[in-house]
């Protein structure tokens, strides 16, 4: 008993720790991805104790920043969908924008309160979720790419830049694929060079051909894994972010990267942004756009498009010398490809808000093609149906054994 | 007498209360999902679906997945709460924390560092191939994804089976063997039918949320054959079909209350000397 | 006979640790990865103490796991004694079915069923925002309950029921027996249920991203939601700080008792 009252002890003391957490006069609720912003991590600005400074220097009030994070656009959407979140700021991705704006689930922003739009260029205004510019303002942007293994990898196969090493049967059991819809069947689209955003079943039946003629050469449908996998050298071929390959680079200098082009030269692949915007409801709307405008300025902008690591549309960052320094040759090259006019390739290049009928069409797909199949022809023996039958073989032994002790018992109980 | 079940029934009250507010109450939504359509409508074109080829895969192969985990589960963990219980009392309880706190790290760095030593140029290999011995490979195969599912259910199979040994009585033991068993005759005809409760419970444990993972098929599996669970969560989280992925829930849950009630018919009567 | 299950059981226990083993080495990692490693260095962990966000996930998730544990421990515990005693077995086999649900449904059938119901409810009152660390709270009693109640209930039907009865004729009153007899008898139960409890609270994910609200964060969810970019070695510290404190304490309170059993003898 004494342990009980030691635990209870522990645990009181945890709650009272829990409500001592300091009392603000206004607190702002920010849903971000993980790890995209700067933290204060690697002697990097944390920027949401530079925004509290920042209010408190300027307003005179003290304001706490409840900072959580979500791992995909679908988990922020469902959460948000069941309308009892209450937060201030989110940073969706353009295609999960237009469904927000489509479904009345942002509020329009109020631009007289975020004089620092201004160094968001004219190329980065008026994309296509949001084209009269009145729900959200690009954080960052960056494009998928193919990633491979110099020392694995063959010159002649990458001199091309194609999308199809992915489907190169050479590189059998080493290939990483996305493990979620849009952008696995991205990487067949664009491959076939059809259109992305297409309300066509066929295209999509076609596209779900290849991706499962390719299921056979893959290593496995990876997310984040991709990271340490491709390191150690696991896997020598993927498709992953642009920004991310870059930190894969850093601890591996083998990886090689290059974003796909077609027959003409011309690169095709998925074009993405990242926006501020509020949810429909939000408590506390002008600190939200005082919190926004605030990571637009100079030195927290800086420190989030380094920490990120992905491109950033923000005039100040691009200027910035010390940007450049930080970021590295290299970096800037494959961030910022030259040659590349962001604007001019958007609309083209980026997901669009699928109808519902396709969407659907899209995850059914997508079902038919992680289900279906066996190991067999993933290169390794047959496991699980070996395993099976000893384990059946074991439960009708215990089956059998139960029912003879059964039997056994009630003669004993008739004996007596 | 007759406080006796009245002091029962206000010990069961709060219980019986919070599983029907919390338990039976969601699951409310997740019947009116099941029968619904997209608009809202009855429809029980949902559960047809899972009659199609592709939904009984998926169901035939959860089932055969944990089917396996469970009795690879149960064949590992019996000797080791055997040996636990027969430990001294203070190693007992020191043996009992060090199964369970590797589940107290997080299941995601868990699974990441099982990747890491399982893979094709892992630790596992590197060390077998020092060894002389050449490499195997176990990564996205099944193999992997049944270890994934030992690996973090064994616990909550040692758990309950070591509890009811421990408290054998050992003179029933001493019992046995002076009236002419064998160490064997004895496991079997003492020993076996005195823990059936704890394999019982270890095996429900251990055996339903096998049926229902995600995420271990996902990450050790390479993500290429998908399990039931993994399905329900993408109706859920990427597709947004609540409808389906409510039958598909619903389903599962029939056949594991099925298979529930058979194993509970063997183990409940049987319980003459238990009880 | 002995040595070979003395052998067993430490390869059981290298196969347990082994992954311990592994995040141990990352959390030592130089470099930012968890796939190779290039050299010995503390860096991750000056990074962890630096990061407020984190060490506040892990108080939520400390708070979160004792309370639903000790609460799901008493409520399970209660309802499986009182249970075993009531004559009708239809109302007994009832409960435990729907007990048995929430460990059967998938934890994201369970996480958003739990959501859909707190909204709802939240709604029809005028809530602002119905979701809270409340709700975390009432998820995680709930899917606990079914684990502390499977594994009571090996123990209740282990005790000899005659006890309690003996214990009432000599003029106990049924609240006495049940703390002098029926709850020592059944304790190793309680106490493996709640340490399920507590390590399955510990380490749930899914079910505390749906039904949390705004602002309370646990350390599961903040570790998977860096899955789309990856997770830092500074959570392998975390992990590995708290995988030696445990172990610790452990250590500690087995020496401690050993020289208590000393001075009395």
């Amino acid at each position: 008993m004494k342990k009980f009252g030691f635990l209870i002890a522990v645990c009181m003391m945890l709650a009272a720790l829990c409500l001592s957490a300091f009392a603000a006069d206004r607190v702002i609720n920010v849903y971000n991805w993980g790890e995209y912003i700067s933290d204060g991590s690697e002697d990097s600005l944390d920027v949401n104790r530079a925004f509290e400074e920042y209010y408190k220097e300027t307003f005179g009030e003290t304001v706490r920043v409840v900072y959580t994070t979500y791992a995909s656009n679908e988990d922020m959407y469902a959460k948000l969908k069941s309308g009892a979140t209450g937060y201030d700021v989110i940073i969706p991705s353009d295609y999960m924008i237009a469904r927000l704006i489509d479904e009345d689930m942002l509020e329009p922003l109020n631009f007289d309160n975020i004089p620092n739009y201004e160094y968001i260029t004219e190329d980065y205004r008026g994309l296509y979720y949001d084209i009269e510019n009145r729900y959200s303002i690009p954080y960052c942007y960056g494009m998928v790419g193919v990633l491979y293994n110099s020392t694995v990898v063959a010159e002649e196969d990458v001199k091309d830049r194609s999308w199809d090493l992915m489907w190169n049967a050479k590189y059998a059991g080493k290939i990483l694929q996305f493990n979620n819809s849009r952008d696995g069947f991205g990487t067949a689209l664009y491959r076939a060079g059809a259109d992305v955003n297409s309300t066509d079943p066929a295209v999509w039946e076609k596209a779900l051909a290849d991706l499962k003629a390719q299921k056979p050469l893959l290593q496995g449908y990876v997310m984040d894994e991709i990271f340490n996998k491709m390191e150690s050298g696991e896997a020598a071929v993927s498709a992953y972010y642009a920004g991310d390959f870059l930190t894969m680079y850093d601890n591996n200098e083998d990886l090689g990267f290059y974003y796909p082009v077609n027959a003409d030269g011309q690169i095709v692949t998925n074009l993405f942004v990242d926006a501020f915007c509020i949810p429909k409801g939000a408590k506390n709307k002008d600190l939200a756009e005082c919190y926004i405008n605030f990571m637009l300025s100079e030195e927290p902008a800086i420190a989030n498009a380094e920490f990120v690591c992905y491109a950033c549309p923000n005039a100040l960052v691009l200027e910035s010398e010390d940007y450049r320094e930080d970021m590295g040759e290299y970096a800037m090259e494959v961030l910022y490809p030259e040659d590349f006019s962001f604007s001019e390739n958007y609309n083209a290049m980026s997901y669009h808000n699928l109808n519902p009928e396709t969407l659907k069409l899209v995850n059914d797909l997508w079902e038919d093609l992680k289900i279906s199949g066996d190991e067999s022809g993933a290169g390794g023996a047959n496991y699980l149906s070996t395993a099976l039958v000893a384990a059946l073989v074991i439960v009708a032994a215990l089956a059998a054994w139960l029912i003879i002790s059964k039997i056994q018992k009630s003669k004993r109980e008739k004996m007596y | 007498m007759k406080t006796k079940s009245y002091m029962a029934r206000i010990m069961a009250a709060p219980h019986i209360l919070w599983a029907i507010l919390f338990i039976a109450a969601p699951m409310l939504f997740v019947l009116y999902y099941s029968f619904t359509d997209a608009s809202g409508a009855f429809s029980t074109e949902n559960l047809r679906l899972l009659l199609d080829a592709k939904y009984l895969t998926i169901f035939l192969r959860s089932m055969a997945f944990a089917l396996v985990a469970t009795v690879i589960c149960l064949l590992v963990a019996y000797p080791l709460a055997y040996a636990i219980s027969r430990a001294t009392p203070r190693a007992q309880k020191v043996y009992m924390m060090l199964i369970m706190l590797p589940m107290w790290m997080n299941f995601l760095i868990r699974t990441y560092s099982i990747m890491a030593i399982l893979e094709d140029n892992g630790f596992l290999n590197t060390i077998l191939n020092s060894l002389g011995i050449p490499s195997v490979h176990i990564i996205n195969t099944s193999a992997a994804v049944i270890f994934g599912m030992i690996y973090n259910y064994l616990p909550y199979m040692v758990l309950p089976i070591y509890t009811v040994l421990s408290r054998l009585d050992v003179r029933l033991l001493e019992a046995s063997a002076d009236l002419g068993c064998t160490p064997a005759q004895t496991f079997t005809r003492v020993v076996m039918p005195l823990s059936r409760s704890g394999v019982v419970s270890g095996v429900t444990m251990v055996f339903v949320p096998s049926v229902s993972t995600f995420y271990i098929s996902q990450k050790l599996g390479g993500a290429k054959y998908d399990l039931i669970g993994d399905s329900i969560e993408r109706q859920f989280q990427s597709a947004y079909n609540y409808n389906l992925g409510a039958a598909m829930s619903l389903v599962l849950m029939v056949i594991i209350l099925i298979s529930m009630a058979i194993m509970n018919r063997y183990s409940d009567g049987e319980g003459g000397l238990v009880a | 006979m002995r040595a070979l299950s003395k052998i067993y059981t430490i390869l059981i226990y290298v196969i347990l640790y082994a992954p311990i083993a592994v995040m141990i080495l990352f959390s030592f990692n130089s470099i930012n990865s968890t796939g190779i490693f290039a050299g010995f260095s503390l860096h991750w962990y000056q990074e962890l103490m630096k990061d407020a966000a984190t060490l506040t996930a892990l108080k939520n998730t400390l708070i979160l796991a004792v309370l639903s544990s000790l609460i799901s421990c008493v409520i399970a515990t209660a309802a499986a004694v009182g249970l075993s005693k009531m004559q009708n077995r239809m109302l007994r086999s009832a409960v435990e079915t729907l007990t048995d649900i929430p460990m059967m449904n998938p934890d994201i059938v369970t996480g958003i069923s739990m959501m859909l119901l707190f909204v709802f409810v939240g709604m029809r009152l005028g809530l602002s925002s119905s979701l809270s660390f409340v709700t975390v709270l009432i998820a995680h009693i709930t899917f606990n309950l079914p684990y502390v109640y499977l594994s009571v209930m090996p123990k209740i039907r282990q005790m000899d029921t005659h006890l309690t009865e003996a214990a009432m004729d000599l003029g106990c009153t049924p609240f006495q027996a049940f703390l002098k007899v029926e709850l020592p008898a059944i304790f190793p139960g309680v106490l493996s249920g709640l340490i399920m409890a507590f390590t399955l609270s510990l380490d749930d994910f899914v079910i505390s991203y749906f039904t949390t609200g705004s602002g309370f964060e646990t350390l599961p969810i903040r570790i998977y939601s860096m899955t789309k970019k990856r997770v830092t070695p500074d959570m392998y510290a975390l992990s590995t700080l708290i995988f030696l404190a445990v172990l610790i304490l452990l250590i500690l309170s087995n020496v401690a008792q050993r020289d208590g059993k000393k001075k009395k003898k």
